[in-house]
C-alpha cells in the first residue's frame, strides 16, 4: 500500500484514502462542438500511458475529497510529487535530477 | 524411547510426551516436536507421495521449505487443512494427521504406475498429450486430470476459526531470529529504536539453535540467546515467533501473517488462529538467512535422502538421529559439521563423498580423527531402497571422467550442494540481484526501499561474520533513524566457517535418458525436464519454469531455483546471470485464506446499509435483496406466499388501491450556490434554466463519452437550490463526477455539493388512492391536481415532520415521494400505514417497483442501459435540451458510432405465449434456423410476469430495434426456441392516463 501525500491537507496518508483518477492535465476543451471526430476522440480516449514517470490526478475521496496531481513513476510505483490541482505541469528533467 | 532420539539432547521437553496420530496410527512425541521430527524419532521417514509419478517421499528440510513431507492435519470438524508441511506444524496432543497423494496405503500406492511409465510423462506432457480431439478435454482429459494432480483434498466444510487483522507501526522491523537478525535488533534497541523482531518458527535463534557448540562472547551459544532475548525484552522489542514476513510491498510494507493456535492441545473459545499484520516501518532489515541446496543426482529424492543441515537441525534441536548409518555427500564444507555433529551423537559415518578433489586439509584432518572415510573427487551416481534409502552407488571422478562405481549400503544420506541466500523478500521490492561468480549465486544488489540486509541473506557464512554482519545493519539502521549507534565487537569460539562449489547434475555413468535426478522435488521436475525444454525451443527461465513448473510449487522454489538456473543456463549456453532467475512472488511460505480474508467475511464481509424503515420491514417479514451496499425489502409475502404471488398481489393492490415503498436508498445529492442552474444546465442533458422553483424534472447524466451513466428526478427548490436524485447504487459515482467537473474544470463556479442520501428518509405513496391517503397528514401545502401537478415539488409537514413532498411517479400512477429528516423515517412510514389502512395500503418491495416501472417502460440504469447505451438508443432523445451550447456528453452524440445505423436500441418485447417468461440475458436472433454460430443481434434486459397485463413483458436491447416494431425474433433456448414480437415499451397506460388523477 503506497503513501500519498495531499499536496492540500499536507499530509502523507495511506492509499486506502485516495482514489485514482485517470491522467493529468487534459483539459476539457473550451467549445466541444467546433472539435473535429478526431480531436475529440483525441480527448475522449487517447492518454499517454508511458512506461515512467506519469501525470496524473487523484482524489483524497475520504478525507479532504480534492482532486490533485501527482507524478507517478509506473516502473517503480513510485510518487515523484504531488501538487494542487490548476498549477502547472512540472519540469520533469528537474524532478528526475531531484530524485 | 525410540533408538533414534537421544535421551536429554535437543529443546524439547523430554519429561512430557504428546499423543499424536499419523494416518491412522498412534505415536508419541515430546513437547517441542514438529510432526516430521516426532515421526523421524520413531525411524518413520517416509511421509507422502510426490505429485506426479507418486514416488515415496520423505522430509528433506527441517524447516518451511519443505517441498516433501506434506500432510493433513485435522482438529475436528472444519479445522482440516491440507498441504501442512510437517517440517513446521508444531505437535499437539491429540493431532490426528494423514499423508497425501496416494491411491491406497502409503506404502503401497497404486498411483506409482505413473512412476514406472516415467517415460510417457515428459516435461510439456500435458500441452502435448491433451491437445485433441477437443470434445475429449471434457468429459475425459479433465476429469482425470484434476482427480490426479493437485495436492492433498480441499476442505469442504466452513472454517469454524477467526482470523484477526492489525496494523503495527514501528520504525524498525528486523525479519528473522537468526543471528544476524537478533544482533540487529539488539543493537538499534540499545540506541533507542523502536523495534520489531518477527521470525516465523516457533522459537528465536535461527542457526543458533543447531549449533550449540558455538561460543558467543565466552558463552555456549544457547546461554547467550538466552541472554540476548532477555536484554530485547527489556529493552522494550516486540518479540513475535510463529509470524511470518510474507510479502515486502511498497514503501516498507511488509505483511506478517502470525500463528496463533495450531500449536495449542486446546484452543479458547473465539481465539483467533492467525492474525495477519500491516506493518509499516521506516527502516527494514532483512536477516532471512541462506537455505540449503540439494544436490541433483539419480534417485536424490528417495526417503531417507535429505539436507545435511536438516539432519544437524534434527539432532540439536529435537534431539533425533535421522539414522543409524550415514553417507553424506557434499559439496561445501558445511555438511562435515553435521557429519561430525551425527557422529559424536552415535550415528555410524560410512562415508563422506566429496565432489570437490581437494576439500580443506583441516576437515580432512577432522574426518580422519573420526575414523571417517573421506571419498574426495567421487560422485553420486544413484541410490536404491524401496521406501527408504538402503544404499548408495558412488564413483570416482577424474577428468570429467566417471569411474568404477561402488555401493555403500545405509539408512541416510545427507547432502549439501552448499547454500543461497534466501532473496525472496528482497525481490518482492524489485531489489536488482547480483551474480556472484565465486559463490555462483545471486546476492541482493541495488536496493529499492529502505531496508538493509544482513548475514547469510546475503552470502556471508559462518557466525562470527553473521553475527558482526547484524549489528552493523542494526547500527546503520538506528543511525538511518537519527540515533547514535556504534556496533560493539563480538568474539566467536568454535565458529565453523566454510565454502563450497556448486554443481548442476552431478557426473554419472548412467545413460541420460536413464537418469531420474530431481530438482523440484514436489512437481516432479527433473534435470532431463529442464534440459528437454530448452531442447524443445524454450529460452528464457520464465518459459523454462513454466514449461516444466520447475519452482512453481508451493515452496515458490526455494530449493529448486538456482539448481534449475544452472542447468537451464548450461543447456542454452549462457552464463547463469545473462539467463536470469525467475520473479519470486508474495507470499513467502503458503498462506491461509483466513488469513487475508481477516475479519471479512459473513455478516461483516462488507457493510451493509440499512434504512431507517428497515426494523419495519424486518418485523413484518419481508424478504431482502443486496443492492450495492445497501439491504433493500425485496418483498412481503403474507401466509406462505412464494415471490411471485407476493408480488402479484403487491403489483394490483398499487395499481387497484395505494402502495407504499421504502425509497430512502435513492441517491441525493442537494446542488447550491448561485450558479447551481447553469452547472445542472452543463451536468444533465436537460434544460433547467427554464424550470421553475417548485417543479420537478427527470434528468439524464451522460459521461464525456455520450453514453447514459445515471437518471433521477431533480427538484428545484429555489433559484439556488436542486434536490438531485441518482440511481441507489450510482449515487457516490454521480456525486464524484459532479465533483470532479466542479473542482477541476469550472472551478470559477460558485456551487455546493453536497450528499444528502442518509439525511433524507424517503416514502413512496403510489397508487389512484395515493392522495387520500397523504392528504390528512399534509400541512402547509395544496395537494390538488391544480395545485400541484404531476412533476411538482413542495417544502411542507407531513406527519408534523419536515417534509420535501414530490409528486411524481415511477409506476405510472398517481405517485407522490415524502422526504423527511431519516430520524422521523419509521415514524411516517407507520403513520402513512395508519392512514392507509382503510385504502388497504400495501407495503411492497423492489421487485414489485421493478414489475410496475417496466410495465411502463421505465428504464433502470445499469440493468437496461450497459454503458454502451446513448440517451437515443433508450428512447430518451426527447430529454436532451439541443438547444443548449454544451453539456456533459454532448460533443459525443454526435461521434460517427452514435449516429451509425444498427445500434442496438431498448424495445419492448412479448412472447408469442404470455405464459413464458424469459430470462433475462437471453440472446436473441433473426432467424432461428441459419446454421451455427448464429448471429445474435440482441439481448434481454428485463423481464417479468405482469399481473396487471396477466402475461410476460419484457424489454431488450436489438439493433435497429426502434425500426422493428411488430417483427418476430427469436430466443434460443436450452428449452427450445421462444417466438418474440417487438414492441413498444409502454406496456400499460400508454398515454399516461392514470397520472392525470
Amino acid at each position: 500500500m503506497l503513501l500519498i501525500h495531499c499536496p492540500y491537507c499536507d499530509e502523507t496518508l495511506p492509499e486506502l484514502e485516495f482514489a485514482y483518477a485517470g491522467e493529468a492535465h487534459i483539459a476539457r476543451p473550451e467549445d466541444p462542438s467546433t472539435m473535429s471526430d478526431e480531436e475529440w476522440r483525441d480527448f475522449l480516449f487517447i492518454r499517454s500511458n508511458p512506461k515512467g514517470p506519469h501525470f496524473e490526478r487523484w482524489r483524497h475521496v475520504h478525507g479532504c475529497a480534492r482532486f490533485f496531481n501527482a507524478v507517478r513513476d509506473t516502473v517503480s510505483d513510485r510518487f515523484l510529487l504531488t501538487y494542487k490541482a490548476g498549477e502547472p505541469r512540472p519540469d520533469l528533467a528537474s524532478l528526475e535530477a531531484a530524485q | 524411547m525410540s533408538q533414534f532420539r537421544i535421551p536429554g539432547k535437543g529443546r524439547v521437553d523430554h519429561a512430557k510426551t504428546v499423543r499424536f496420530a499419523f494416518d491412522n496410527r498412534e505415536y508419541t512425541g515430546l513437547r517441542g516436536d514438529t510432526v516430521a521430527s516426532a515421526l523421524l524419532a520413531h525411524g518413520v521417514h517416509l511421509m507422502g507421495r510426490s505429485f506426479k509419478y507418486h514416488r515415496p517421499r520423505g522430509p528433506v528440510t527441517a524447516d518451511s521449505a519443505e517441498p516433501n513431507a506434506l500432510i493433513g492435519t485435522s482438529r475436528g470438524p472444519g479445522r482440516f487443512e491440507p498441504n501442512t508441511r510437517a517440517t513446521v506444524q508444531e505437535l499437539r496432543e491429540g493431532l490426528i494427521c494423514e499423508s497425501q497423494n496416494r491411491l491406497g496405503a502409503l506404502s503401497f500406492d497404486f498411483g506409482a504406475v505413473n512412476d514406472a511409465l516415467y517415460p510417457l510423462f515428459p516435461a510439456g506432457f500435458y500441452y502435448k498429450t491433451f491437445m485433441w480431439p477437443r470434445s475429449f478435454w471434457d468429459k475425459l482429459y479433465e476429469p482425470v486430470i484434476r482427480r490426479a494432480a493437485g495436492l492433498g483434498r480441499a476442505p469442504s466444510e466452513v472454517d469454524p476459526d477467526t482470523y484477526a487483522s492489525r496494523y503495527l507501526h514501528a520504525d524498525l522491523l528486523v525479519v528473522g531470529a537468526g543471528p544476524s537478525g537478533l544482533m540487529a535488533a539488539l543493537e538499534a534497541a540499545r540506541a533507542g529504536v523502536r523495534v520489531t523482531l518477527v521470525d516465523e518458527n516457533a522459537e528465536m535463534g535461527g542457526a543458533l539453535l543447531s549449533d550449540p557448540g558455538v561460543e558467543i562472547d565466552g558463552r555456549p551459544a544457547w546461554d547467550w540467546l538466552d541472554a540476548t532475548l532477555a536484554e530485547l525484552a527489556s529493552l522494550g522489542v516486540r518479540l513475535m515467533t510463529r509470524t511470518t514476513a510474507i510479502g515486502y510491498y511498497h514503501q516498507n510494507m511488509i505483511g506478517l501473517c502470525q500463528k496463533l493456535t495450531d500449536h495449542l492441545d486446546e484452543i479458547a473459545d473465539n481465539a483467533p488462529r492467525e492474525r495477519m499484520w500491516r506493518v509499516r516501518a521506516t527502516r527494514v532489515v532483512l536477516a532471512q538467512g541462506a537455505l540449503e541446496k540439494p544436490l541433483v543426482f539419480h534417485g536424490n529424492d528417495r526417503p531417507g535422502v535429505m539436507l545435511a543441515g536438516a539432519a544437524q537441525t534434527y539432532l540439536h534441536r529435537y534431539g533425533v538421529k535421522v539414522g543409524t548409518r550415514a553417507v553424506i555427500v557434499t559439496s561445501h564444507d558445511s555438511a562435515y559439521h553435521a557429519a561430525f555433529d551425527l557422529a559424536a551423537a552415535g550415528t555410524r559415518i560410512v562415508a563422506i563423498v566429496e565432489t570437490r578433489a581437494a576439500p580443506p586439509e583441516t576437515l580432512r584432518a577432522e574426518a580422519r580423527v573420526r575414523g571417517i572415510e573421506l571419498l574426495a573427487g567421487h560422485t553420486v551416481t544413484g541410490t536404491r531402497g524401496r521406501l527408504r534409502v538402503a544404499s548408495v552407488t558412488v564413483n570416482p571422478v577424474q577428468g570429467g571422467r566417471v569411474g568404477e562405481p561402488r555401493m555403500i549400503h545405509c539408512d541416510c544420506l545427507l547432502m549439501s550442494g552448499g547454500w543461497t541466500p534466501s532473496l525472496h523478500l528482497f525481490s518482492h521490492t524489485k531489489g536488482s540481484l547480483q551474480w556472484d561468480a565465486e559463490s555462483n549465486t545471486f546476492l541482493p544488489g541495488r536496493m529499492t526501499e529502505n531496508c538493509h540486509i544482513a548475514g547469510a541473506g546475503r552470502g556471508l557464512w559462518g557466525f562470527e561474520a553473521a553475527l558482526t554482519d547484524g549489528a552493523k545493519a542494526g547500527a546503520d539502521a538506528a543511525r538511518a533513524l537519527g540515533n547514535e549507534a556504534k556496533a560493539a565487537p563480538l568474539s566467536v569460539a568454535h565458529d565453523r566457517p566454510g565454502t563450497g562449489e556448486s554443481h548442476r547434475e552431478l557426473p554419472t555413468d548412467r545413460r541420460s535418458s536413464r537418469v531420474r535426478a530431481f530438482i523440484d522435488f514436489q512437481n516432479d521436475v527433473t534435470a532431463k525436464d529442464i534440459r528437454l525444454a530448452v531442447r524443445e525451443g524454450m529460452r528464457s527461465i520464465e518459459h523454462v519454469k513454466r514449461y516444466t513448473t520447475n519452482g512453481m510449487a508451493t515452496d515458490q522454489g526455494k530449493m529448486s531455483n538456482i539448481n534449475g538456473l544452472m542447468i537451464a543456463a548450461d543447456a542454452v549456453g549462457k552464463a547463469p546471470p545473462e539467463v536470469g532467475l525467475t520473479t519470486f512472488r508474495p507470499p513467502y511460505t503458503p498462506t491461509t485464506f483466513g488469513a487475508f480474508a481477516g475479519y471479512h467475511r459473513g455478516a461483516t464481509f462488507e457493510v451493509t446499509r440499512r434504512t431507517p424503515i428497515d426494523p419495519w420491514a424486518e418485523a413484518n417479514g419481508a424478504v431482502f435483496e443486496p443492492v450495492s451496499l445497501w439491504r433493500r425489502a425485496w418483498y412481503f409475502p403474507k401466509g406462505g406466499e412464494d415471490m411471485e404471488a407476493a408480488v402479484a398481489r403487491e403489483c394490483r393492490a398499487t395499481r387497484a388501491s395505494v402502495g407504499i415503498f421504502d425509497a430512502s436508498t435513492l441517491g441525493k445529492i442537494e446542488v447550491a450556490g448561485p450558479d447551481a442552474v447553469e452547472f445542472m444546465n452543463r451536468m444533465y442533458t436537460n434544460p433547467w434554466t427554464k424550470l421553475a422553483p417548485g417543479r420537478c424534472r427527470y434528468g439524464v447524466l451522460l459521461g464525456e463519452d455520450g453514453y447514459i451513466r445515471d437518471d433521477g428526478v431533480i427538484g428545484r427548490l429555489s433559484d439556488e437550490l436542486f434536490h438531485v436524485t441518482t440511481t441507489t447504487g450510482g449515487a457516490p459515482r454521480v456525486l464524484n463526477m459532479m465533483e470532479d467537473y466542479l473542482q477541476t474544470e469550472w472551478p470559477d463556479l460558485d456551487v455546493w455539493l453536497t450528499s444528502t442520501t442518509e439525511q433524507w428518509a424517503t416514502v413512496a405513496l403510489n397508487g389512484p388512492n395515493a392522495r387520500k391517503v397523504l392528504e390528512g397528514l399534509v400541512e402547509g401545502v395544496d395537494l390538488s391536481a391544480e395545485a400541484m401537478p404531476h412533476m411538482s415539488v413542495a417544502e411542507c409537514r407531513v406527519a408534523g415532520f419536515p417534509a420535501r413532498l414530490f409528486r411524481l411517479s415511477f409506476t405510472g400512477e398517481l405517485g407522490f415521494e415524502i422526504n423527511v429528516p431519516a430520524r422521523h423515517g419509521l415514524a411516517l412510514w407507520e403513520a402513512l400505514m395508519e392512514a392507509g389502512r382503510p385504502h388497504d395500503i400495501t407495503p411492497y418491495g423492489t421487485e414489485t417497483m421493478h414489475v410496475l416501472r417496466a410495465e411502463k417502460g421505465f428504464i433502470i440504469v445499469g440493468q437496461d442501459t450497459d454503458g454502451t447505451v446513448a440517451p437515443e438508443d433508450a428512447g430518451l432523445g426527447w430529454a436532451i435540451g439541443k438547444k443548449k451550447p454544451d453539456f456533459v456528453g454532448k460533443r459525443s452524440l454526435a461521434r460517427p458510432d452514435l449516429v451509425a445505423p444498427g445500434r442496438k436500441q431498448l424495445v419492448g418485447l412479448l412472447t408469442e405465449d404470455g405464459g413464458v417468461k424469459l430470462e433475462e440475458g437471453a440472446q436473441i436472433v433473426l432467424d432461428p434456423d441459419q446454421p451455427l454460430p448464429m448471429k445474435m443481434v440482441g439481448h434481454v434486459t428485463s423481464s417479468y410476469h405482469s399481473a396487471t397485463l396477466g402475461r410476460s413483458i419484457a424489454m431488450a436491447l436489438i439493433e435497429g430495434g426502434h425500426d422493428m416494431e411488430g417483427r418476430d425474433v427469436y430466443l434460443p433456448m436450452p428449452d427450445g426456441t421462444h417466438r418474440a414480437r417487438i414492441t413498444s415499451t409502454a406496456f400499460y397506460d400508454p398515454d399516461g392516463s392514470r397520472l392525470k388523477l
